[in-house]
């Protein structure tokens, strides 16, 4: 193994801010949920590679990136569902529109 | 390791030769190496689909009584070679308004999600590409590849049947993966591994389709459905939907769907010998003998593989060549309602009975009898019920007047 | 430069380009493709750290469900079938600063960290890691319990996922 820890660190640092961006900067609801699937895409990078360069005896590293997963896929259904029902009374999905609440 | 017991092993190791003589550093060599056999077996993958162009026509010409393609070659045997030109001298239309770039990488995709699986199939004990340990989870992940080409063809296609038909395929695709890899886990429990050569190893004393007809049954059944063939392919008939997904599709692309088509139902056949009949082995212990020592020869093992894998194949075939299609509704309820909770209960019972009969002497009988004892019982549930359907019928039943009576 | 680095470069490469791409892409259908690049490059990081099953994990759940999901959900959520307009709002200079801000924040932190550059120890021949996962996620004194209530979370999501998106009735 060549390749330092320090990479992949990087690596998920710099895909985590490129979510972190398409969160903050997208109008589309679906489109904020894209980014938050790099964020959790990152973490579980980090998760692995720690666990790769650290004590691979215990293999907490790959159960907390499978639960991860788990999270990710709930988070993702319940979220595009309540996308799809908001845009059947509003018609819009443009995250600034629903603004019902506000006064 | 001569070349008649160990072929692969000993054509690499004279390759690596032959390019560390040239004076090339040893992790090139060994790269340059794995790139030759990676194109190897993508050239066995296609030589095969070629064969089973010829193949299916032929067979589903007997099926219908009549004889099939005779003219070009002894026995029409050069006829794929004729529809491959034919294909390519075809105009290459691509539809206005349609995403390039998505609409281009659809067929390539499709065929390349089949050609994946190649990689870990086992045709001998010493011939197949990797042995992966987790080769299961593998097959299904080339499948979930094969789902998203589907989408990207009906959608790129800027056309109301295309994307109609990409939807229920896409729906039906990922509605059948479910029972389909609940099947694929009975013989791994069986067998322990998910590994496919351990897996064709652990049968050398017995079938598995004798320790699970039921699994096997599960797995043609969701298989036939993700491969979307009759009677499941609603979603390309020409009577319903003329060609769903691939409607605008021309030439060669539409011979790489057509190739990677018959190439997955091949390699489901494939799938059913590795996982229920042995794989390239699976003797009964008739090569422990002197006599049938040859039966240990690897390429005596690839021709086996291959005839079981044909056998499998010509059974999804005359499925398809026999039955009526069935709706998109009926497809998917059956799925829902009928087969994950018998796959799910099935996989159940095997896991129980395979760790409390292991040490005991009634292993197989115990499995297989077990297996026929639950078939039994869904059977007479099903047929309880639909007596009280019948009867529900028959109440309610009114008389409706006809059309001619006035 | 051993074929082990060549293969990180690439697929980092392929990672860093096409996230960028998802987050900026106008056309949303797009997106969902590019994601599915950043997604297969991830599975390859994932078998060159030698997590081969969770590399083919994220290929089945990522690739064959979620990212399916999402173009499904774009599909039924457009007025009309052209992207019209820029897709960034207003605060989209503010949201890449703060971006740059937390890769250089995390870069800082990290660096200071004596671990920063360790290399990898070699698994131990013998270790089957699979196994150990196996056992892992079913002791009761390993992660057993998590497991359960994983399933349970997926459980209610798939609940409630289906009786939001269920057509209200009249």
């Amino acid at each position: 193994m060549s390749i330092p820890l320090s990479w992949y660190l990087i690596l998920s640092a710099a895909l985590f801010s490129i979510g972190l961006f398409g969160v903050l900067a997208r109008k589309n609801a679906v489109a904020i949920l894209l980014g938050i699937e790099l964020m959790l895409n990152a973490v579980n990078i980090n998760l692995v590679s720690f666990w790769r360069y650290g004590n691979i005896a215990s293999i907490s590293g790959q159960v907390f990136a499978i639960i991860v997963f788990a999270v990710a896929a709930a988070e993702v259904a319940v979220g595009l569902a309540l996308i799809i029902s908001v845009y059947r009374r509003r018609t819009t999905v443009i995250a600034n529109d629903l603004d019902l609440l506000k006064w | 390791m001569t070349f008649w017991n160990d072929p692969i092993n000993l054509i690499s190791e004279w390759l690596r030769g032959i390019f560390m003589g040239w004076g090339m550093a040893a992790n090139l060599a060994m790269v340059i190496t794995n790139i030759i056999g990676i194109f190897v077996i993508i050239l066995f993958a296609m030589a095969i689909a070629i064969f089973l162009v010829w193949v299916e026509r032929k067979v589903v010409a007997r099926f219908q009584d009549r004889l099939g393609p005779n003219r070009i070659g002894p026995f029409g045997l050069f006829q794929p070679f004729a529809d491959i030109v034919k294909l390519i001298i075809k105009e290459d239309i691509t539809p206005e308004g349609a995403d390039k770039l998505i609409f281009n990488m659809a067929p390539v995709i499709s065929l390349a999600s089949v050609i994946l699986i190649w990689a870990v199939v086992p045709l001998a004990s010493q011939i197949y590409g990797v042995d992966i340990n987790v080769a299961v989870l593998y097959l299904v992940a080339a499948g979930a590849f094969g789902t998203l080409s589907v989408i990207m063809a009906g959608w790129s296609s800027n056309n109301k049947y295309a994307l109609i038909g990409a939807f229920r395929m896409v729906a039906t695709m990922i509605s059948y993966e479910i029972p389909m890899v609940v099947a694929l886990l009975i013989p791994t429990i069986i067998a322990g591994t998910m590994s496919l050569k351990e897996i064709s190893n652990a049968q050398n004393g017995i079938w598995f389709a004798f320790l699970s007809p039921l699994g096997l049954l599960l797995f043609v059944i969701s298989a036939i459905a993700e491969l979307g063939r009759s009677p499941f392919d609603l979603n390309e008939a020409e009577s319903e939907i003329v060609a769903g997904f691939h409607i605008e599709y021309t030439g060669m692309k539409f011979g790489l769907f057509y190739a990677g088509e018959l190439l997955h139902a091949f390699t489901f056949g494939g799938f059913m010998a590795v996982f229920f009949f042995g794989g390239y082995g699976g003797f009964f212990g008739l090569e422990k003998l002197a006599a049938f020592s040859w039966l240990s020869n690897p390429f005596i093992q690839m021709v086996v593989f291959l005839i079981k894998a044909l056998i499998g194949y010509w059974v999804i075939m005359w499925i398809k060549y026999s039955m009526p299609r069935i709706r998109i509704d009926h497809m998917l309820a059956f799925n829902w309602k009928f087969l994950t909770p018998l796959a799910f209960v099935l996989l159940m019972m095997t896991a129980l009975l395979d760790k409390l009969l292991a040490p005991t002497n009634f292993y197989v009988s115990g499995m297989f009898i077990s297996n026929l004892l639950f078939a039994w019982i869904v059977i007479e549930i099903l047929r309880s019920r639909s007596k009280q359907e019948r009867a529900h019928d028959i109440e309610h039943a009114e008389p409706v007047e006809l059309a001619a009576h006035h | 430069m051993t074929p082990d680095q060549v293969i990180f470069i690439l697929c980092a490469a392929v990672i860093v380009v096409t996230a960028i791409m998802v987050v900026t892409s106008p056309n949303l259908i797009h997106a969902a493709l590019w994601l599915i690049a950043t997604l297969f490059g991830v599975a390859i990081l994932y078998a060159l750290l030698q997590a081969g099953f969770l590399a083919l994990v994220q290929v089945v759940i990522y690739i064959g469900a979620i990212a399916i999901l999402f173009i499904f959900a774009v599909m039924l959520t457009r007025r009309e079938m052209r992207d019209k307009g820029p897709q960034l709002n207003k605060n989209w200079a503010l949201a890449a600063i703060l971006a740059v801000l937390t890769f250089g924040g995390l870069f800082y932190i990290l660096s200071g960290w004596s671990g920063f550059s360790g290399k990898a120890a070699e698994i131990p021949a013998g270790m089957d890691t699979l196994r150990n996962l196996g056992f892992a996620l079913v002791s009761p004194d390993a992660y057993l319990l998590p497991f359960e209530v994983a399933s349970i979370l997926l459980l209610a999501a798939l609940i409630g996922a289906i009786y939001i998106a269920s057509a209200s009735k009249k």
